[in-house]
């Protein structure tokens, strides 16, 4: 016997009717009783959404606006152009499942942009509607903000001017290497030189101030604002102004000799008046290098007392260490040591020259002592011989003042060897470069010394004192970024002048005409001219002496540069370099 | 033959109105335009009646009838009651309803032979309904819906059910009705076919956007076309011949 079972059919669950419009037979499964024809007809899923937009298109630069404020580049039937477009319309399409969207070609003279949309709505429970229509752009042409303002040669609206009253610019090399480390520059608009510094534009007031906290982190300044009125609407209560923030910064550099005034000495821990500016941070560090001691002295006390430095690097001179001993003080990696030395250039008769009647040691008490050894060659300020215009230094009981400050070694036998760096250090001389296009011809070192003439001369010296320092001082690498330099020696020794002086022999560089000027002795010929030195000379004077290395070198490991200087355009450097000779 | 028509910019007449072989109930309205639509129609045939039902003009939600009877909510006032029971025939008995469900019109769907009701209704108000409208009960859902009187419209000679009855379910209600059942829309597309819809054996009202192919839908089903209440009597009369031949 068969038994049946009753099995509801799937068919049976299925149910017909005709269309209420057309009376079609239709599934009654989507609801509305209509047939997906008719209920296409009876519903627009388009409705509320604009058919025609307007989009901004600035003549000046070629960009289109984006909505709300940002205007971009983008080329005719782009993604670009086609996400602006859509961004028009974004409200409404909220509202709508976007399933495709592309551009229909128009003549580009129309001034109309197309774009076929299709877009899909739920229009009842479990009916959805898929419909495309056509969206117009009509293209309207203005100036955007920045055009305006480059229209009205109002391009900047804060300016950053940052001045060191000094006669060097090493202290300007550094702050360009820190700003390309922390990215400072980046909403700067134009970068222009100007007599002792440099004036940084802005489009935003808040992006110069951050610029004039971000150099207060790094380098004592004053810093003091002013606005200029522009115009004012006195319907609307608005008014436009330029701001112009001037930062000066302490004129006081690392490895200078500063003489206080005696009751500020006594009132900085009664503190030596003779000091040396051990380092500058966002603080002055004096360091008395009799003692050891040091004092800080932050921004705003130094200008409430403003001092002068009284002999800067360009002063130093070199002298041989002929012999060290450490007297036991030692205070971080300072260690004060009695140092007998004596003037590196002079050759014997040199004593006579001197006029002292000594036989040209000297004595002297120096925080030098942990680096040291005899016959290692050392910078100092040679005091004995010095005439300084300055009343603190004046005032000192002038026997109580050493003949010979030193103040940091130095590596001179490193200078001779006819090497090249293998490292390199970025420049923004790239985004500086249309600053003055009149001075084409005259390339500095990054953002400096495009002013020509003598000036860019001392930029170029400088810039090579810098790189010493760089290479001399493993704090100072440590703050900035270097860059490892392609490895192509031949093109390098003729067309970098970021390598040492001596592989260049043609006349008239920067680095050899440099005349170095001297101490008190203004008219004695300079033979041992410490740094910017004809190293052909030096090389024909000392080229007896043993090669000898100098092993306590801070030498730069490969794995301190950084890679991609490629990405960088150096042809501009490499241009410059062949135009200076 | 049907005839559209609206009730105050309504097509939901259904709601307002209530139309059985022996009688018509429509709601009071600020004009008489729907009125006049049902007495153009009806007014030789049948009573016509003015009437709110407990002060509303829900009139054709709140109460269930055929030609035997009417069935009215407790909450109509016993002026209102009189005044039907002066209005109708004296062959149409009308009784008031103690029930939860209030909304008569709504629960039940009904014929002169058979009634579909809700199928939580009380079991006292189930007997009244036999007893009063002379209708077998069944409870039943039509689509899943519980509110049988909303989704579908009944006559003797056919009904329109909710459109998404399955074809199964159109089945099993046709056999228990024992008249033919399509599923079906009212005014365009609407699945409410008891508020769209009021129909008697020969004469059809539907709301004023009911489309034409939904207009025929209904006349084929209701049989409505080109008939007169003479052509009934006639088609009648055949059948009787036809049986006693």
């Amino acid at each position: 016997m068969v038994t049946m079972d009753y099995e509801p059919s799937s068919a049976g669950q299925e149910s017909y009717i005709l269309c209420a419009d057309c009376g079609t037979v239709i599934s009654s499964a989507n609801g509305s009783g209509l047939c997906v024809g008719c209920l296409r007809n009876s519903v627009d899923i388009t409705e509320g959404i604009p058919k025609e937009a307007v989009l901004s298109f600035c003549r000046g630069c070629e960009r289109f606006a984006s909505p709300p404020t940002a205007w971009v580049t983008a080329q005719p039937e782009s993604r670009e152009l086609l996400a602006i477009c859509l961004k028009k319309i974004a409200r409404p399409l909220m509202k709508v499942r976007l399933i495709d969207a592309s551009f229909v070609w128009t003549e580009p003279h129309s001034r109309r942009v197309k774009i076929k949309i299709t877009i899909q709505k739920e229009v009842l429970a479990n009916t959805v509607l898929q419909q495309t229509f056509v969206l117009t752009l009509v293209v309207h042409t203005g100036q955007c903000p920045q055009c305006t303002r480059l229209a009205a040669k109002n391009t900047w609206k804060a300016t950053v001017q940052v001045r060191q009253k000094v006669t060097h610019k090493r202290t300007f090399l550094w702050l360009e290497q820190l700003i390309l480390k922390h990215n400072a520059h980046k909403d700067t608009i134009n970068i222009s030189e100007k007599r002792d510094g440099l004036d940084f534009f802005y489009t935003e007031r808040n992006l110069a101030i951050k610029m004039t906290e971000f150099l207060a982190g790094f380098v004592p300044v004053r810093v003091k604002g002013s606005e200029q009125l522009i115009s004012s609407d006195t319907h609307s209560n608005t008014s436009n102004y330029k701001f112009t923030y001037s930062v000066e910064i302490v004129p006081v550099c690392k490895d200078d000799l500063v003489c206080l005034p005696k009751s500020q000495a006594k009132a900085w821990g009664n503190i030596s008046p003779l000091t040396i500016c051990s380092r500058v941070g966002n603080t002055l560090h004096l360091l008395d290098p009799m003692t050891l001691q040091q004092t800080d002295v932050s921004a705003p006390v130094y200008w409430r007392q403003p001092f002068e430095s009284l002999a800067t690097v360009s002063d130093l001179v070199e002298f041989i260490v002929l012999d060290v001993e450490p007297i036991g003080t030692t205070r971080g990696k300072y260690v004060l040591a009695d140092a007998q030395v004596t003037r590196a250039s002079s050759s014997g008769t040199q004593a006579d020259d001197e006029g002292m009647g000594d036989d040209g040691i000297y004595h002297t008490r120096t925080h030098l002592g942990g680096i040291l050894q005899p016959g290692d060659t050392v910078l100092g300020y040679h005091l004995t011989n010095a005439n300084f215009n300055n009343e603190a230094f004046e005032s000192l009981d002038a026997n109580r003042i050493p003949n010979v400050v030193l103040v940091k070694k130095t590596y001179p036998n490193r200078r001779k060897k006819n090497r090249t760096r293998n490292w390199k250090l970025r420049s923004i001389a790239k985004e500086a470069e249309d600053v003055n296009e009149s001075a084409a011809n005259v390339v500095g070192r990054g953002a400096l010394g495009r002013r020509g003439g003598l000036d860019q001369k001392n930029v170029e010296r400088d810039y090579e004192l810098f790189l010493r320092d760089l290479e001399e001082d493993r704090d100072m690498r440590a703050a900035i970024n270097l860059y490892r330099a392609d490895q192509k020696p031949e093109e390098e020794e003729d067309g970098e002048d970021v390598q040492m002086g001596g592989a260049r022999s043609k006349p008239g560089s920067g680095m050899r005409g440099g005349k170095r000027r001297t101490g008190a002795g203004g008219a004695r010929a300079d033979a041992g001219g410490m740094e910017v030195e004809d190293d052909g000379m030096a090389e024909d004077a000392e080229g007896t002496e043993a090669d000898d290395e100098d092993e306590d070198f801070p030498e730069i490991e490969m794995d301190e540069l950084l890679e991609h200087f490629e990405e960088m355009d150096m042809g501009d450097e490499l241009e410059g370099g062949s135009e200076v000779q | 033959m049907a005839v559209r028509t609206q009730f105050e910019n309504s097509s939901d007449i259904g709601v307002f109105s209530k139309l059985t072989n022996a009688y018509c109930l429509t709601a009071l309205a600020s004009s008489s335009n729907f009125y006049s639509v049902f007495e153009s129609e009806l007014a030789d045939v049948i009573p016509i009646v003015h009437t709110t039902i407990g002060g509303t003009r829900i009139v054709g939600r709140l109460t269930a009838g055929n030609r035997h009877g009417l069935l009215v909510p407790s909450t109509t006032t016993d002026q209102e009651l009189q005044h039907l029971r002066n209005s109708l025939p004296p062959s149409v008995a009308i009784q008031r309803v103690e029930e939860r469900l209030s909304a008569l019109g709504n629960v039940i769907a009904c014929n002169d032979y058979v009634a579909l009701v809700h199928p939580d209704i009380d079991r006292e108000t189930e007997e009244i309904i036999a007893d009063t409208l002379k209708v077998e009960v069944f409870r039943q859902t039509v689509a899943s819906n519980v509110l049988v009187g909303s989704y579908c419209a009944l006559s003797n000679q056919g009904g329109l059910v909710h459109p998404k009855t399955p074809r199964a379910e159109l089945d099993e209600l046709s056999s228990l009705l024992q008249v033919p059942l399509v599923a079906g829309t009212i005014n365009r597309g609407s699945d409410v076919i008891g508020a769209g819809l009021v129909v008697n054996d020969w004469c059809a009202f539907t709301g004023l956007d009911t489309t034409a192919t939904e207009i025929s839908v209904i006349e084929a089903t209701f049989r409505l076309q080109g008939q007169t209440s003479a052509a009934v009597i006639n088609e009648m009369r055949d059948s009787l011949i036809d049986h006693y031949a």
